[in-house]
Parts: structure tokens; C-alpha cells; sequence
């Protein structure tokens, strides 16, 4: 049984607004990230963890326990807020003693465990600094250290990087992945960021409007999108029109074939999901789906091209930048072995999205 | 405290307030149309129709409208000066020009007596130079408040205006010069209409304070009639229904005076732009730079001058100053008699325990609004928030006449028991006028404090209670120390409230400063009054402690 489990959690604030019947699970150890646009209830979910939201039904399982019941103060949910929250008036010391404070942990055992806690964010000796005069970054450790000294049984991040800057967001990143799998404590972590959430979830789940889209690995997402809206929220996409027959489909009277796991759509009319990589260029030829590039993107080993279609539509490819210009009449092919085409083309019933 | 508990405080808040705040207007607005016989509207009718009435309607509502227009005049050019000019001396000056604040009012106006009355120093200078017969003016009558107003509210305007220079979008400033205008044009149709909301508060604490002014016009009135001295003396002539009925009105003015001026910021409370401020900028012209350090000095010992004088009478023994200019003989005996006399030094315990015990109970009350209405809105909380602000909205006069009337008679089935004439009755006076100072202040931190560190506190295994011991306290502590010492001040010199409900036993400073100077004690009534100043700056100076960062 997983260690962390969220059965049927509802929290309504309106009819649209809330969590809905979510129910997720997560390995002893192991990362979920929660990911997902504004409003669709990432971070209410993760309050509804911490206790600062109350449930309208539902449970929350640690190891077996009900902790639904359970105010903040006792559920032991370490958490990292999205600015920190550090208290002000405390040094860093202090701030990082509070937690071991409500577990009666103090004195000299205080004093090692906070100067083991902030050793562990690679901020040792830092224990008399004002939290006022710390960078960014610091003060994002120290709200780390502070949530773990106390060892709790989850670590829940509230969008623990959105307030950095991109240079280091990136190596906060890896060091926070990093971290987590060192101390090897289950963790929640919600953000908007489809990058964030690749790179430190070992599970990701999307929501969407307060409920679950998906839940799975980042490969599996990226290659099965369950539904259009995953599929146009993870990964570059755009959209074509068609016909299926079994395993084959005709966009503007050309002819595809299709592999197995391409997704949904009964015959007849579909959506298909092209990623950037799927499609190539080739000389104008009779056989290919033919249009014009509109425009061009560099952005450096390749570059992404807009093609207007003969039939009207619009699809982006990624080639070589040197592949085609603008004005250029071109044909597009699917790249590789037809039967992988689900990795990068996936079909959806014409009516989704 | 889960939902019911909090709910059921809520109301009970709300019950006290209501009960001591609203209830007693509610009763005068139905004595003022009560008479013998039921129901009349005699009060209104006389007061509308005989002209000492009216005149004195008129008197408030004119002197109030031209006190505003005086202290905008000398607030907003010496906030411009002093925020962005640089001359030498301008760190200290900035902060000697809000020196008036304080002067708790009766206080500066019997300094003023001193210094530019009929026998004050300025006149007795003018007297000996020009060689006259007779003093060359008399300090009475409109004028004479409207100076004394000018003197103490301008500090409204010059503290608001600075605080929006300071917080000022210089981008749309920038924007306005980038697009050809001149100077004169920004500060016409950018910076002056940016600063509205300031200005509009300036002027809406000014209308408020200048309408219920009454120590002003108490002494200098002479034949100049205000309302806030009227009431006080038709209640002295015994024509309670009259009284009622011109609280009434003075309340209605002032209510609309508040309207007319609503959206006037007080706190200043205005999101800040990005633009870049221009720190104070050096007067290069020589000529220029002295004028302004010139000017500026000048108007310094222009605002000492009535602390000085004080301090000076002070040191005075009884009856040795009759003609000279400067008086001839000092001593410390005043200071003595003070504190060595049993029944000169009571009057000073009264006011410190009364100002002590009132803000204590404002400020507890304030924070448990601050519990209960930061973190949830709902028509109860509204209400408590509401009643909180009442008192700040109607003149100490109206509510102190309020409370006259509605705890003199003893009726507890209807909420009413006999307070008046005990010692507890100044304290609920002064814990009300209170209220609106205590709660702005303490509501303004509760709504700074970042409710994620309340959730951290708790994510960390912290109970409520200790969250809000070592967390919550100690960050509201500046906005605490704020509102503890301007209630403290405001109760401490206190002369409105306290000049219609004080028993003997009970007299405050105030009321001792008014006794000396009717006896000619000028020595006594300045000592009084410069402990009461040196008390004042003393609270000020430790409450404007060094700031905790809230983010």
C-alpha cells in the first residue's frame, strides 16, 4: 500500500472552483508533483494536504492514518511556502528551531540538529543572520532546512522555484532533486512549470479545473496523453484535422499510416496532435501534405517553421534552420517508422479540446 | 478558536461596542425630540430660528472649512521643501516641523496665551518697542482660533503630503516631462492629482479635528460662538433638550462633513510605482539656499516658540511678572508644589492611570477585533470594524454629552446604570475616543502580517496560542507601539470629554491647567503643561521604536 494516499479529496468553492473526487497516491520515498494551469487546484490540494484548507469529503492516508481530521500543528507535514514565509523577526536559527521547539527538542541537541539541518542546504554557520538580509535563493533553503529539521513525514513545496530567477532556478532545481533523494522523504510539490515537474517529480499529476487529467510517469505523459488537454499542456503541439480509417488517416487527401498506441478516436473524423519532431520537410512532391512556411524561428541547432497549409491549417515542425525559408513551398512527411508515430502524433475525438 | 467560538465572540463584541459607542448617540437623538409632553420638535425649531444659534452652526462650519484651507497652505508647500529640497539643517527642522503633535490641545493653547495673548510675551515686545499705552492687540475671536488651528493641523497636511511625496509614482512624472511638459504643468495635472488621496485625508482630519475643535474657542472664543462651546453652555444653563438637539446637529455636520470628503486617505495606504524617487535635490543658487535655510530656521523657533514659552513660565514664582518684558525672577517652586502638594500632584496620578487603564483596554479590544476580522469577513466582523470607527466620525463633545446622558439614570433592564459622577466614567469616556486610534493602528498590522507565517507556525507543530505569542505579537508590535502611544497622548491631555464628565476627585491634568490659570496661576498651569509635553514626547520617542520588516 502506497505510503501517502488521497482518496475522493473534495473542496468546493463553487461550481467550478475546488478539487473534485482527486485520488492520488504516492511510494514511500517517491515525488509527486502536482502540475497544472492557475486555478486548476494544485495548490488548494496542497492546503487541503497541509490542513490549511478543510475538506468536504475525502480522505488523506499516511501510512494507513487518517490524518483528514488532524489540525496543521499535528499532522508532521513538513512544508515550503511559495514565499517562504520565513518569520521575519527571528534569525535563521531561530526560524529553523521552531519546529523542533513544538517536538520539545531543545538546547545542545537543537543547536545540532539546526546546524545539521542547515548543512544539509549548504547553509552551515548561517545560523545568526537576519532572514531580512538573505538573497532569493537563501531564504528558500532556509525555509527547507526550517521545514525539515523537524523530520516530518511528508515534504509539501508550494511552486518552490518560481521566485528565482531562470539562471538559478535551474541549479536549484537539480540540487533540490538532488536533496529529496538523499534524505529519501516523500514529497508533494506544486507547480505550473511542466519543466519543474519532470525534473522533480518521479510521478506527475495534471489537473485541470480542480480534477485529474492524468497521472503518470513524464514519459507517459508526454507519449500517452490521455486527453487533448495533456497533450497541448505537456510538450509543443499543434493541431491537424482528419479522417481514420483503422490504421490509417488522410489529412487533406493525404495519406498516413498509423502504429498502435496513437491514441483514441473511433473512425471518422479526428484531431491530430503533431509534435514539432514529427513531421520533416521534403521538395515539393505530390504525396506529401504541401503548404507554405509562413515563418521562421531560429533558436539555435534547430529552428521551428509555421506552415499554412493547402487546406487552410496551420502546423509548427522543428528541422534544421537551414531546412526551408520563408515563402518557401514545402512538403511534409512523418519522420520515422510509422508504427512509433504515437510518441509524437496522437489522434482525439474530433469534438475534444 | 474554531467557527461557533469565534462567531459567538464576534457578537459579543459587537454587543459591547454597540451598547457603549452606538447606543448613547442613539438616546440623545431621542432626547433632542423628546419634551414634556412626547414627542416635539421645539429644540430644532429654536435652534434653527434664534441667531446666536445659528451664527454658531455657522461659526463651526466656516471656521472648520477655513481651517482646512490655512493648514493646506502651510502643510503642503513646507512638505514639497522638505521632501525635495536640501538646505542645511533640514533632517532636524523635518522632524521639529511635526512638533506640534505634541502639544496635547489645551496645552497649546494656553502657550499660545502666553506668547501672543493681550499680556504674552509678543505683545509686551511690541508694547515696550513702539512705546504704547495699551497692548497693540487682543487674542480673541475667530482669528485667534483659526491661528491657533493653523499652528497645530497644518502638521495633517505637511505629514500626508510627505508621505505620498515619498511613496509617489515618479514614472508618471518622468512620463509627463518625456512628453514636453514644464514643470509647473506636472505639478498641476500629475503630481498634485496623484497626491489626491492624500490631500483629500489631509483635509477630511483636518475638517474633523477643526469642528471639534473646543479648547481654542473655550479660551479665545470671547463672544465668538463654535458649536462645541455652545453645547457645553447650554448644558450649564441647565436647557438639556437644547443640548441634545445641538449635538445632534454638530454630529450631522460632521458626518457630512465625512461624506463630502470621503474618499480621502488617511493612512496613505496607495500601491507605490516603480518609477525612481529623485532624492532631495541641493538648492545650487547661494541666494536661494540661504533664503530656504534662513526660512527654514525662522520657522523652526516660529514652532518652539510655544514649547519654550511654557517652559519658560514655568520656572515663574507667582505674581513676580507684572510689567517687564521678560519676567524677572525664576525658581523651581512650581515643580515643588507639584509634586510635594497631595492635591496638586493628584490630578497628574488621575490622568496617568485614567490614560493607562484606557489604553490598555482600546488596545485589547483592538486585537480582538484584529482576531476576529482580519482573517474572515462576514456582517458581524463588518459591524465591530464599523463601530470601532464610530467615535473617530462624531466630535469628542457629542460623545461625551452622549455618555452624560446615557449612563445618568439607572435603568439596567434598558442598558443604562449610573456611571456619571463615579471614577469610571472618564475611563469609558477615554477607552471610546480611543477605539478608532487603538483599532486603525492594530488593524493595519493584523492586515500587514503575511497569513502564510500563521500556516508555517502551524506546519511546524506550533499550537495557536504559541503562534500568536511569538509570532504574531511580536511582528504587530510596531503597529501596537503606534496606536498604545497615540492613545496614550490622546487620553493623557484629553480636555473635550473630560470638561463634561469629570468629578472632582477624578480631574485630569487638563482640568487642573484650566483651575491654575483661573487663579492666576500661570507657573503651576505651565508646569502642568510642559509635564504634560515632555510626557507626550517622552511616549512618542519610545513608541517610534526601531521597525521589524514585514515583507
Amino acid at each position: 500500500m502506497s505510503y501517502l494516499r488521497l482518496e475522493a479529496l473534495s473542496r468546493r468553492f463553487s461550481a467550478v472552483a475546488g478539487v473534485f473526487d482527486l485520488s492520488l497516491s504516492v511510494e514511500r520515498g517517491r515525488t509527486l508533483a502536482l502540475l497544472g494551469p492557475s486555478g486548476s487546484g494544485k495548490t488548494t490540494t496542497l492546503r487541503l494536504l497541509g490542513g490549511f484548507e478543510s475538506l468536504d469529503g475525502g480522505r488523506i492516508l499516511v501510512d494507513g492514518e487518517d490524518v483528514a481530521p488532524l489540525r496543521p500543528e499535528r499532522r508532521r507535514f513538513g512544508m515550503v511556502f511559495q514565499h517562504y514565509a520565513l518569520f521575519p523577526h527571528l534569525d535563521v536559527g531561530e526560524n529553523v528551531a521552531f519546529g523542533l521547539a513544538s517536538l520539545g527538542v531543545r538546547g545542545v541537541e537543537a543547536e545540532r540538529r539546526i546546524a545539521e539541518s542547515l548543512a544539509l542546504v549548504d547553509l552551515a554557520g548561517f545560523e545568526r543572520r537576519m532572514v531580512g538580509a538573505l538573497s532569493g535563493g537563501q531564504q528558500q533553503r532556509v525555509a527547507l532546512a526550517r521545514a525539515l529539521a523537524p523530520e516530518p513525514r511528508i515534504l509539501l513545496l508550494d511552486e518552490p522555484l518560481s521566485n528565482l530567477d531562470p539562471a538559478l532556478r535551474e541549479r536549484t532545481r537539480r540540487e533540490l532533486r538532488a536533496l529529496i533523494r538523499r534524505i529519501g522523504i516523500t514529497t508533494v510539490i506544486v507547480t505550473h512549470e511542466q519543466e519543474d515537474a519532470f525534473d522533480l517529480g518521479d510521478v506527475v499529476a495534471v489537473l485541470r479545473q480542480g480534477r485529474l487529467e492524468q497521472v503518470g510517469t513524464p514519459e507517459e505523459l508526454y507519449q500517452a496523453p490521455a486527453t487533448s488537454f495533456v497533450a497541448s499542456f505537456i510538450g509543443r503541439a499543434s493541431w491537424l484535422r482528419g479522417v481514420r480509417a483503422g490504421d490509417r488517416i488522410l489529412v487533406e487527401g493525404t495519406e498516413w499510416r498509423f502504429g498502435a498506441g496513437a491514441g483514441g478516436g473511433a473512425p471518422g473524423e479526428v484531431r491530430i496532435m503533431i509534435r514539432p519532431e514529427a513531421l520533416r520537410f521534403a521538395p515539393v512532391d505530390p504525396s506529401g501534405l504541401s503548404g507554405t512556411v509562413t515563418d521562421r524561428r531560429f533558436a539555435g541547432a534547430t529552428a521551428f517553421f509555421l506552415i499554412h497549409t493547402a487546406g487552410g491549417q496551420v502546423v509548427e515542425i522543428s528541422a534544421p534552420p537551414s531546412a526551408a525559408a520563408v515563402g518557401d513551398r514545402v512538403s511534409l512527411f512523418p519522420v520515422g517508422d510509422p508504427a512509433d508515430t504515437g510518441a509524437v502524433m496522437h489522434c482525439f475525438p474530433a469534438e475534444s479540446l | 478558536m474554531n467557527g461557533p467560538a469565534r462567531r459567538w465572540i464576534a457578537i459579543g463584541l459587537v454587543v459591547a461596542l454597540a451598547w457603549a459607542v452606538a447606543y448613547p448617540l442613539l438616546l440623545v437623538a431621542m432626547e433632542s425630540v423628546r419634551g414634556p409632553g412626547g414627542f416635539t420638535t421645539d429644540y430644532f425649531v429654536r435652534l434653527f430660528s434664534e441667531p446666536r444659534e445659528w451664527q454658531a452652526l455657522w461659526g463651526s462650519l466656516w471656521t472648520s472649512v477655513a481651517s482646512v484651507m490655512l493648514a493646506g497652505l502651510l502643510g503642503i508647500p513646507l512638505a514639497f521643501l522638505f521632501e525635495w529640497c536640501d538646505f542645511p539643517g533640514r533632517r532636524l527642522l523635518g522632524a521639529m516641523v511635526a512638533l506640534p503633535v505634541v502639544l496635547p490641545p489645551l496645552v497649546g493653547v494656553i502657550a499660545f496665551l502666553f506668547l501672543y495673548g493681550e499680556t504674552g510675551f509678543a505683545a509686551r515686545l511690541v508694547q515696550t518697542v513702539l512705546r504704547l499705552e495699551n497692548p497693540p492687540w487682543r487674542l480673541e475671536g475667530a482669528w485667534a482660533i483659526l491661528l491657533v488651528h493653523a499652528y497645530s493641523m497644518y502638521v495633517y497636511f505637511y505629514l500626508l503630503t510627505r508621505a505620498g511625496l515619498a511613496r509617489l509614482d515618479y514614472a508618471a512624472l518622468e512620463a509627463a516631462a518625456s512628453l514636453g511638459a514644464g514643470r509647473w504643468r506636472t505639478l498641476r495635472r500629475v503630481t498634485l492629482p496623484l497626491l489626491g488621496p492624500s490631500l483629500r485625508g489631509a483635509a477630511l482630519l483636518t475638517f474633523m479635528t477643526a469642528l471639534a475643535s473646543f479648547s481654542a474657542p473655550y479660551i479665545f472664543g470671547g463672544g465668538f460662538r463654535v458649536m462645541t462651546t455652545q453645547i457645553v453652555s447650554t448644558r450649564l444653563n441647565g436647557d438639556y433638550g437644547m443640548a441634545m438637539a445641538q449635538t445632534v446637529v454638530l454630529s450631522l455636520l460632521a458626518l457630512t462633513g465625512l461624506w463630502l470628503i470621503r474618499d480621502g486617505d488617511v493612512s496613505g495606504a496607495q500601491s507605490a510605482g516603480k518609477g525612481v524617487a529623485p532624492g532631495p535635490r541641493t538648492i545650487q543658487s547661494p541666494a536661494l539656499r540661504l533664503a530656504a535655510t534662513m526660512g527654514g530656521w525662522a520657522l523652526g523657533v516660529l514652532l518652539l516658540l510655544p514649547h519654550a514659552t511654557l517652559l519658560l513660565l514655568s520656572f515663574v514664582p507667582v505674581g513676580t511678572w507684572t510689567v517687564e518684558t521678560l519676567p524677572p525672577a525664576y525658581t523651581l517652586h512650581n515643580y515643588i508644589a507639584l509634586v510635594s502638594e497631595p492635591e496638586r500632584l493628584r490630578p497628574l496620578g488621575n490622568s496617568l492611570w485614567m490614560a493607562t487603564l484606557a489604553t490598555l483596554v482600546a488596545l485589547l479590544l483592538a486585537m480582538l477585533a484584529g482576531i476576529l476580522v482580519v482573517r474572515r469577513t462576514d456582517g458581524w466582523t463588518r459591524a465591530a470594524e464599523r463601530l470601532l470607527s464610530l467615535p473617530w466620525l462624531v466630535p469628542g463633545t457629542v460623545f461625551a454629552v452622549a455618555l452624560a446622558t446615557a449612563f445618568s439614570i439607572h435603568a439596567p433592564w434598558a442598558g443604562r446604570v449610573i456611571l456619571v459622577g463615579t471614577i469610571w466614567i472618564l475611563p469609558l469616556a477615554y477607552v471610546i475616543r480611543n477605539l478608532p486610534i487603538a483599532s486603525r493602528a492594530v488593524l493595519a498590522g493584523f492586515r500587514g502580517l503575511d497569513p502564510a507565517l500563521d500556516e508555517a507556525a502551524a506546519s511546524l507543530g506550533a499550537e495557536r496560542w504559541r503562534t500568536f505569542r511569538e509570532i504574531t505579537v511580536p511582528l504587530l508590535r510596531p503597529a501596537l507601539a503606534a496606536g498604545a502611544t497615540l492613545a496614550f497622548v490622546t487620553a493623557l491631555g484629553d480636555f473635550v470629554t473630560s470638561i463634561i464628565l469629570y468629578t472632582y476627585d477624578t480631574r485630569p491634568l487638563s482640568l487642573e491647567i484650566l483651575a491654575s490659570l483661573r487663579q492666576g496661576d500661570v507657573g503651576v498651569a505651565s508646569a502642568y503643561g510642559v509635564f504634560l509635553m515632555a510626557l507626550s514626547a517622552l511616549v512618542f520617542a519610545l513608541g517610534s521604536e526601531r521597525k521589524v520588516v514585514i515583507r
